[in-house]
């Protein structure tokens, strides 16, 4: 049975601080820093956003422009490690905000940056056995670095939705499959507000690991090579890892460059590679073929190899509701106000 | 603030979250928040009441920038409360967001969003529901 | 009638409880009706939020008590109406005497708000809204009015400078009045610059935080004529009502539920209102006052900012308004103020109000409203 993508929406918030500015505070290199990470800017929650919220938006989109009714999604997964509540699911509130309640199958999923991708995958599982016509997979995140940190310049928010079915496809999922080890080059744990890494570990070993593997597995599984495809996206802690990656794999730039949003939003962890492939969606047509492979600290990576189909072009993807136009609407804001949303500053009044 | 004060907000979640009012099946005024009984038909809309989504579109009738906030809003503070016309007749009041002074008007055109409204301190309970931003 | 009043001092008086301030009051009260405790047949208190406020509810109980009147096991009741509460409670009370049930009645309103930090009382106002749907996303009482002013700025091309003018009149009217919580004088530019609460209006275009209580005896006619004190008639008690939220209200520029207590006390008293010579409006903000002489039906609708300019309602003007402070300058503990207003009335009419008498008053009026105009009362005095 063919499984696919029958709709997707995204929600990047407003707010801009750039790299710039997060160096001068730090004593670091502001006109260097940019270059170095390949991160020029970050997107940056306000005080009412959260990964509820941009999820919510970012689902309701799909739906909007999909036609499917929320009583017809059955699952909702949203995957995050940046989660409102540690106990009480995200995907509980998204359902009830798209109308799903009450009958669905509802959880959220971590797994580091790659939680909207494993979230995609058991959804199509849900679909492809014939259990459920429509599943609901979101990646979405709110993550924070650590003041001073080479993580505070990428650490973003986002979220991207991903309506998965075997009817009303806009793209086909042909094959996806995993590369899942024990690899400690990031993490957090409970409790603790800031993720921990391990320096330069966090390359060889980890990213392109695990990504080299599965992308590999991923061609061989479907018998194709870099050239077959049009477009490719790879998770995107900086700018420049997944431009590497892709030419170790054998893909141009060009292949890479419209599926990269870090150097402008940063990255934003769960949504990452769900972002890349929205926007793709967004300028794909029919027949274009795109090769997807996420990564999650911890360590894994998900690939997917996906082909756009004619129905795309029915589907409205132009104004505020496209990716562009998300990045485009930006507000800069400077370090202290920035500070002051993402809660680094301690506030009066009793701590309960 | 007790574990319970979410309870009391849980009951109108599908207002909160989806704009869900009702319609009075007698003289077809829509309401939100739902209302047990029609203003205009009374006694003959008992049992009559229709639940009626409403889009989350409409105007802005008038508004204010906030400057001495509620108890838990500090941190939004400038904050915009607006009253909006839905175009399907009720008002509301709701906040304001992703805009600046300027770009409030009284007849600016808005639609809702999904935000994060409040939250019952740090370990407690978080109340979501509907913003407007200009279209 | 009205046969006698006693107020405490409005402001934060620290040194004062919830109690003493009401028994204060109320024995002033006693003392100028020229009553007993045994001649009391009720005790009526108004009161919005001492149960947040001070964690204590039961307020009539606890007055009676300690002014020593609960060995008489003296009826008492609590009225609550929002910061109209005062005259909810004058209201019962009048009812109470006019039919019959009672001869000679206490009826106070008390309050007691600096026993908490200024954000919690904040928040405490602010349930008189829809909680639901108008505080719980962040509004607070002065929030809406603000909001009824830009409109009514929108419609009608009411100024800043207007809305000024009226707190400018009250404090200059506060400063003559010693029981008010501001005595100075206050510069047009002062409210212009003063630091804004919610967009268009500021501080000092907003009611202060007060503590305070006021009491009044409230008999038949036929009693009053054997006792020493004042004799002012009450003509007319008169109330209405309107929906909760503003947004379901017909209008944003100002209160159905005042315009129709108003006229239900114009014909109750038998009277036009050509022939009522002052006024006590409620002026939590000044945008209220503009709005409270349209609805009151004294200038059109629209016309009050103007009207307020021209001087209309300052002292020696057609239609003196707010002579006491108002609740701006006088103070507003949410429960007194309706009872403040009616003292107020009482003392010009008896003649005995110093340098702010309005000449000749004969007929005034007293405005109270709830929260943001879910209720509205009228009172309507007379000389006896």
């Amino acid at each position: 049975m063919v499984v696919g993508i029958v709709s997707y929406g995204a929600c990047i918030p407003r707010y801009r601080i750039s790299s710039e500015d997060i160096a001068r505070v730090w004593g670091q290199n502001p006109p260097l820093i940019g270059k170095q990470l390949g991160v020029f800017s970050k997107s940056v929650p306000s005080s009412d956003e959260d990964v509820v919220t941009l999820a919510v938006e970012a689902a309701r989109t799909a739906m909007r422009r999909s036609p499917v009714a929320g009583d017809m999604v059955n699952a909702v997964y949203v995957g995050s490690e940046s989660h409102p509540y540690a106990v009480k699911p995200t995907a509980g509130i998204v359902a009830e905000a798209i109308g799903a309640t009450p009958n669905l199958t509802a959880a959220d999923f971590e797994f580091a940056c790659k939680a909207g991708t494993a979230a995609m995958q058991s959804c199509m599982g849900l679909v492809g056995s014939g259990m459920m016509d429509y599943g609901m997979a979101i990646g979405a995140d709110t993550s924070q670095g650590a003041p001073g940190d080479a993580l505070e310049y990428s650490a973003s928010a986002g979220a991207a939705a991903i309506l998965v079915g075997k009817k009303n496809l806009i793209a086909t999922i042909e094959h996806t499959c995993s590369y899942t080890t024990d690899t400690p080059d990031f993490w957090r744990r409970e409790g603790q507000i800031y993720p921990q890494h391990g320096g330069r570990f966090t390359g060889a070993p980890a990213y392109f690991k695990h990504i080299l593997a599965c992308g590999r597995d991923l061609m061989k599984a479907v018998s194709t090579g870099p050239g077959d495809y049009k477009y490719a996206i790879f998770h995107q802690p900086n700018g420049k890892f997944p431009l590497r990656v892709a030419e170790e794999l054998g893909f141009k730039p060009e292949q890479v460059r419209p599926g990269l949003l870090a150097p402008e939003i940063g990255n934003t962890y769960s949504a990452a590679v769900p972002l890349g492939l929205a926007a793709v969606l967004d300028i794909a047509v029919p027949g274009d073929r795109i090769f997807v492979t996420a990564y999650g600290s911890g360590a894994g990576s998900d690939a997917f190899d996906i082909t756009v189909v004619e129905a795309i072009n029915s589907m409205d993807r132009t104004g505020p509701s496209a990716v562009r136009s998300m990045i485009e609407r930006k507000v800069m804001i400077d370090y202290a106000t920035y500070a002051k949303l993402r809660g680094k500053i301690t506030m009066g009044g009793a701590s309960r | 603030m007790s574990g319970l004060a979410g309870v009391r907000f849980w009951r109108e979640t599908k207002s909160r979250y989806n704009l869900t009012g009702n319609r009075c099946g007698v003289c077809g005024t829509v309401f939100f928040p739902p209302r047990p009984v029609c203003t205009r038909c009374h006694r003959e809309s008992i049992g009559r009441m229709e639940e009626h989504k409403l889009k989350g579109t409409g105007e802005v009738l008038t508004w204010t920038f906030v400057h001495e906030p509620r108890p838990g809003f500090e941190i939004q503070v400038p904050y915009i409360l607006a009253m909006v016309r839905l175009d399907e007749g009720p008002a509301l009041l709701a906040q304001m967001v992703d805009c600046g002074p300027g770009e409030v008007r009284i007849g600016t055109r808005v639609h809702s969003v999904f935000r994060k409204i409040g939250e019952e301190g740090k370990s407690g309970v978080i109340y979501y529901g509907y913003k407007f931003v200009p279209d | 009638m009205v046969v006698g009043t006693g107020i405490t001092p409005f402001g934060e008086l620290w040194e004062h409880s919830l109690r003493d301030l009401g028994i204060r009051a109320g024995m002033e009260a006693i003392r100028d009706a020229g009553i007993t405790s045994s001649d009391i047949d009720a005790l009526f208190v108004g009161n919005m939020a001492a149960g947040r406020l001070i964690d204590q509810t039961h307020i009539g109980a606890l007055i009676a008590d300690f002014a020593g009147l609960a060995g008489r096991n003296l009826p008492t009741v609590t009225i609550e109406g929002a910061d109209a509460s005062g005259a909810a409670a004058l209201h019962h009370a009048y009812l109470s005497v006019a039919s019959g049930l009672h001869d000679c009645v206490v009826v106070g309103g008390a309050e007691k708000m600096t026993d908490l930090p200024d954000p919690e009382v904040t928040e405490i106002t602010a349930t008189a809204l829809d909680q639901q749907w108008e505080s719980f996303f962040g509004a607070t009482l002065f929030s809406m009015y603000a909001m009824m002013a830009r409109r009514h700025m929108h419609e009608f091309g009411t100024t800043r400078e207007q809305l000024a003018r009226v707190a400018v009149k009250n404090h200059r009217n506060g400063a003559l009045n010693p029981a008010a919580q501001f005595r100075r004088p206050v510069r047009p530019e002062s409210v212009l610059e003063a630091a804004e609460v919610a967009d268009p209006l500021g501080m000092l275009d907003c009611a202060p935080i007060s503590d305070g209580a006021a009491a009044v005896v409230l008999c038949s006619a036929e009693r009053a004529r054997r006792l020493p004190g004042p004799q002012v008639r009450i003509a007319a008690s008169a109330q209405a009502g309107d929906t909760l939220s503003l947004s379901s209200r017909r209008s944003l520029v100002g209160f159905d539920a005042t315009s129709v207590a108003m006229e239900r006390a114009l014909k109750l008293a038998g009277r036009s209102r050509k022939e009522v010579d002052f006024a006590e409006v409620h002026d939590v903000t000044t945008i209220s006052e503009i709005m409270a002489i349209e609805d009151l039906g004294f200038v059109k609708k629209g016309a009050g900012g103007p009207a307020t300019a021209s001087g209309m309602t300052a002292p020696g003007g057609e239609l003196p308004v707010n002579t006491s402070g108002g609740l701006k300058a006088r103070g507003h503990p949410l429960g007194a103020t309706g009872i403040a207003q009616i003292i107020e009335l009482v003392l010009q009419l008896q003649g005995k109000a110093e340098e702010r008498q309005v000449p000749e008053a004969r007929v005034g009026l007293a405005h109270n409203v709830g929260g943001c105009g879910a209720t509205a009362f009228v009172h309507i005095l007379e000389v006896a």
